[in-house]
């Protein structure tokens, strides 16, 4: 029996550990990153390094700490570093005096051999038949997951106590996580949807909507962007996120799926430039034409992509009318700091609608 | 008729301006490339551009800006991929985007992609594209296509012989002889290697004349350009994975080149502050001299707040620790 772990990418830890049970390994479940992983994460990683990068570098080494053997995560293509980050990992922990069996995933449409021979790696002993069954069981508990934010972030904005959307979100994931066979999953997932369903809300509340975008992980690990769904949905936002885990893995992985957002960002952005900077200028182009309110945008301090579509933005946003807040985050970042920002974003979208309707 | 032709004096334009230079003039345009960089030019760039792109890219604004006023065409081509395996850093294929969407009253721009990847032949479909865009013939196009790839390929096989690009320039242009460079490479016991993208260690101005700051503390001085391409190229089996662009992978190699043949005493990556590939290349470099042999390793931000006396005391220092570790002085 190995000692599996793997980074934390919002709830989907839920899905992951599972998966590895299930394929007779010893998850050990990665922590919600933390002061502590972060200084981890810095004092070991390259100064210049983004954020996620030094997330994952103190992630590893705390699960290291807890007696992981085997870490699993995703690799990538290229241009942007995150595909470089299984392999920078290695060279660091060794260096550190760690051996543990890194297990990268790169798209399997790329490298469809090696896709085969890390699955097989991973599921050990189990038999295809099986491992075909246990994948479809993680892929329907990532849907689930995704399901239930989709529905809080609606929910959120319009609840009438303070809080009453996050706490039955909590409760909806924890029934996830009980959830074994697919029938339980659904079950959960239903009996999650109509907890939410059933937070006390203002019918008549019309909330301002805004579009998150930006780099795929500090969207969607909420510790390393400072709740920010939350902290807007808590303000009366709806947050409409560009960006699922399994949104993201049915458009790239297997057909390109992202085809109308690439399409949108032709005119400003006409190259594929790795990381999400392609999208983020296409995305917004659509919440532009859908009449949203505005667009957060999210990124790790120097990510590459992401400050390429940064220099493009202010020309979309000035097209389209759409306000746009670009946050870099990095390990320094505040909560306090990004609110004060968010407040103020908020409010002058506030003004811009009423001066829109008045 | 003939055009005006601006090509900015930053980023690929070091490694490429033998090809494009020669083959504009071939053609009967008139080059115009923009200044040398300075304060003013910096200054400029930094205005236009997001305050988290890196220096270089920035320098790259100030350059435009600098030729907006002054020329028919800009030149400012999309490098996707320059050796058909790699590609450049994301900056460099998002550009011209960049430029056109941050720069006001430009005038047109020639943004045409170069990817190798596409074929065998992408490099001379390329030039017959820009040929077109100047509304010269085929004929005409081919002609100044071989020409300035021989002079590119002589360019090359100079800079092979440790000559720096500028002296190589002069010496195709006839200003300087060959045995000239041969009295010039010295043979002085200590050496370093100088690693960096061509675009920050040649351009005087953003290295802080380091270049020539360590040939004047007589050290022997190796930088990437100086490594036959060929043996880059045979670097490449040592890793199972290779990074993404272009200049990573020829710096990475030419560090793995020199340390394989124990030819330096000492290596300086020169890194632009915020350089997104260069965070990933710095470690690499790091461990990678650790692990073979303990060569020392230093490692020098630039941005553009880099000063001339900070450089020279650590410059200074690393190249003691260098002598003294040899036995000397």
């Amino acid at each position: 029996m190995r000692k599996v772990s793997f980074p934390k990418m919002g709830p989907s830890y839920i899905a992951f550990k599972m998966m590895l049970e299930e394929f007779g390994h010893e998850p050990i479940e990665p922590p919600v990153p933390s002061k502590r992983t972060l200084s981890y994460g810095t004092t070991h990683s390259p100064e210049f390094a983004c954020l996620p990068f030094k997330v994952l570098t103190g992630t590893y080494l705390e699960v290291l700490e807890k007696g992981a053997d085997m870490l699993v995560s995703s690799g990538g293509v290229g241009p942007c570093r995150a595909g470089y980050y299984g392999k920078m990992h290695e060279k660091i922990l060794n260096d550190l005096g760690y051996n543990p069996e890194l297990v990268i995933f790169d798209p399997p449409l790329r490298a469809p051999w090696d896709f085969f021979k890390k699955t097989r790696k991973l599921k050990g002993k189990t038999s295809w038949y099986r491992t075909a069954d246990i994948l479809k069981r993680t892929w329907k508990k990532l849907i689930a997951l995704d399901d239930l934010e989709i529905k809080a972030s609606k929910v959120r904005p319009r609840q009438k106590n303070y809080g009453a959307a996050s706490k039955a979100l909590n409760k909806g994931f924890s029934y996830i996580e009980e959830a074994r066979n697919a029938k339980e999953i659904e079950e959960a997932r239903v009996e999650g949807l109509s907890l939410l369903e059933n937070v006390k809300d203002n019918s008549e509340y019309e909330p301002i909507k805004v579009g998150l975008i930006g780099e795929i992980y500090v969207v969607l690990e909420p510790s390393v962007n400072a709740d920010i769904e939350e902290m807007l949905g808590e303000m009366g936002v709806e947050v409409n996120r560009s960006i699922y885990l399994t949104s993201w893995t049915r458009d790239n992985t297997v057909a390109d799926g992202e085809k109308d957002i690439k399409e949108a960002a032709k005119p400003y952005l006409d190259q594929l430039i790795g990381g999400h900077g392609q999208n983020s200028i296409g995305e917004t182009v659509l919440y532009g034409e859908k009449g949203f309110d505005g667009v957060v945008h999210l990124a790790p301090f120097t990510c590459i992509p992401e400050i390429v579509s940064k220099s493009i933005m202010p020309k979309v946003s000035k097209d389209y009318d759409i306000p746009v807040l670009t946050l870099f985050l990095d390990e320094q970042t505040g909560k306090a700091g990004i609110k004060t920002r968010i407040e103020a974003f908020v409010d002058l979208m506030r003004k811009k609608r009423r001066k829109e309707v008045g | 008729m003939s055009y005006r032709v601006g090509v900015p004096r930053s980023l690929a334009y070091y490694s490429f301006f033998p090809l494009w230079n020669s083959f504009f003039e071939e053609l009967g345009c008139e080059v115009l490339v923009s200044r040398e960089s300075n304060k003013g030019v910096l200054d400029d760039g930094v205005k236009e551009t997001v305050n988290d792109a890196c220096v270089p890219i920035k320098l790259y604004h100030g350059h435009v800006k600098d030729l907006k006023h002054k020329v028919d065409y800009l030149f400012v081509p999309r490098l996707v991929s320059l050796d058909g395996k790699e590609t450049t850093c994301p900056k460099f294929l998002g550009l011209p985007d960049m430029v056109k969407h941050s720069i006001k009253d430009l005038p047109p721009l020639i943004d045409l992609r170069l990817d190798l990847r596409k074929g065998k032949f992408e490099l001379w479909k390329f030039f017959k594209r820009l040929g077109e865009k100047l509304g010269k013939s085929t004929w005409e196009v081919f002609k100044a296509y071989v020409k300035s790839k021989k002079i590119y390929y002589r360019h090359q096989k100079l800079l092979e012989k440790k000559a720096s690009p500028e002296l190589a320039w002069k010496i195709i242009k006839g200003e300087k002889s060959e045995e000239e460079l041969n009295k010039m490479v010295a043979e002085n016991p200590v050496k370093i290697a100088l690693l960096g993208y061509p675009y920050t260690i040649y351009d005087p101005y953003i290295s802080v004349d380091l270049l020539d700051k360590c040939k004047k503390m007589s050290v022997d001085v190796l930088t990437v350009e100086n490594i036959p391409g060929k043996e880059l190229l045979r670097q490449k089996k040592k890793l199972s994975k290779e990074m993404f662009w272009y200049y990573s992978n020829n710096t990475i190699r030419a560090c793995l080149y020199l340390l394989e043949k124990k030819m330096v005493d000492g290596v300086i990556h020169v890194t632009a502050f915020g350089c997104g590939p260069d965070a990933m290349v710095d470690k690499f470099l790091e461990i990678e001299c650790k692990n073979q042999g303990n060569i020392p390793f230093m490692t020098v931000a630039i941005d553009e707040h880099t000063g001339d006396a900070g450089m020279s005391t650590r410059l200074e220092a690393f190249v003691d620790m260098l002598n003294r570790k040899r036995g000397f002085k």
